[in-house]
């Protein structure tokens, strides 16, 4: 921050006449990056397997939100529809299941197990 | 010594009362004032870093354009290039979330994300911001998301109520992650650094508070990681997320 200030000053100085053809180098050095950069891969429908939770912790720690996430949703669903239909207690046996099973469904998905069967469909549909 | 309560420092506290409403207090919390400190935080940032615009960036500008750098490749490489139309979204939670998880690091500073409302709202904003944009976009070819292909007949309306239900928990699973993370740290070093305080009273056995000093300087560094992990978690999964609301099918 110590430099911010005599930098300052040449920015006002004579670089003024030269604005233009600083900012068409600025556009060619732009367009020229944008054809450098690497092509951009298929997008990862996968979360993450290893690459941004470096500690294995990490991992189990979101393998198992992810779990858990699966059962409040599937419990609070058929909470939900036990209370608007009145069919108390089936619907929250019911999605209860079925949200032990959307659990291991999102760690399986968490943990790269499903990644050939999301990733290859078409990206543009 | 009396064991101190760990839970304690996470207590909202109003600063300023602007009355009651329907027997709730309306009132700037400090939780709201770290909210609105991150903001300006973040503004006064970009505006001083960007003022000069120099081609040969100093420091300050040097430092926010690799943030830009690491976000704009995290939305890249997940939602594609289609996806970087909601990169300023992104980006926004990221410095928001990684902020706030960082003044939580400061002695006696207010951590706003070890509160699930703070992070629920948020996960909420995403998961609204990709329905919304999903029926904008593809009407009702986004319900697509919820049929998985190469799936028996027979077995499709089990496995679409399981996708519904991972689709419903996706919010609860992304805020969780980040309260927990947030709460839990603070709670491990707000015990650890007892047992110091506890040891040392304790006569003889004081020879032995060095070693949960060391752990808890060791859990100080963990935690900066992980306010730093959270943030990108977040805004990595923000993005994915995002990819299911511009390419529905699968």
């Amino acid at each position: 921050m110590t430099g911010n200030g005599s930098r300052d000053g040449r920015d006002e100085g004579p670089a003024s006449s030269a604005e233009g053809d600083l900012s068409r180098r600025l556009a060619r050095l732009g367009s020229e990056l944008e054809a450098r950069r690497k092509p951009v891969e298929p997008p990862r429908s996968e979360p993450m397997t290893s690459s941004s939770e470096p500690s294995a912790l990490g991992r189990a720690f979101r393998a198992s939100t992810e779990f858990v996430a699966g059962v409040i949703a599937g419990g609070g669903l058929g909470w939900l529809i036990d209370k608007v239909a009145g069919t108390s207690p089936w619907g929250l046996i019911v999605f209860l299941l079925l949200g032990f099973a959307a659990g291991i469904y999102n760690v399986m998905r968490a943990s790269g197990f499903l990644a050939p069967a999301r990733g290859s469909g078409s990206p543009d549909r | 010594m009396e064991k101190p309560d760990p839970i304690h420092q996470f207590a909202v506290k109003p600063i300023i009362s602007f009355g009651h409403m329907g027997g709730a207090e309306i009132a700037l919390t400090q939780s709201g004032l770290f909210m609105l400190g991150a903001v300006a935080l973040i503004v006064l940032a970009f505006m001083y870093a960007t003022r000069t615009n120099s081609v040969i960036p100093n420091r300050v500008q040097s430092m926010l354009e690799l943030t830009y750098d690491f976000v704009a490749d995290t939305v890249r490489s997940s939602a594609g290039q289609d996806g970087m139309r909601f990169f300023p979204f992104v980006f926004s939670l990221f410095v928001f979330v990684l902020l706030l998880n960082l003044f939580g690091m400061v002695p006696f500073a207010f951590a706003a994300t070890a509160h699930i409302i703070v992070t629920f709202a948020l996960a909420a904003l995403v998961i609204g911001t990709v329905i919304v944009y999903g029926f904008m976009k593809h009407g009702t070819h986004f319900l697509g998301l919820f049929v998985p292909s190469g799936v028996p007949k027979w077995l499709l309306p089990l496995m679409v109520a399981i996708e519904v239900i991972s689709f419903l928990s996706r919010p609860i699973s992304l805020s969780v992650r980040l309260f927990a993370n947030i709460l839990a740290g603070h709670i491990a070093l707000k015990i650890f650094a007892w047992f110091i305080a506890a040891l040392l009273a304790s006569g003889a056995w004081a020879i032995l508070a060095p070693l949960p000093l060391a752990l808890v300087i060791a859990l100080t560094a963990l935690e900066f990681l992980v306010a730093v992990l959270q943030a990108y978690v977040f805004a990595t999964l923000t993005a994915v997320y995002l990819n299911d609301a511009i390419h529905p099918g699968h």
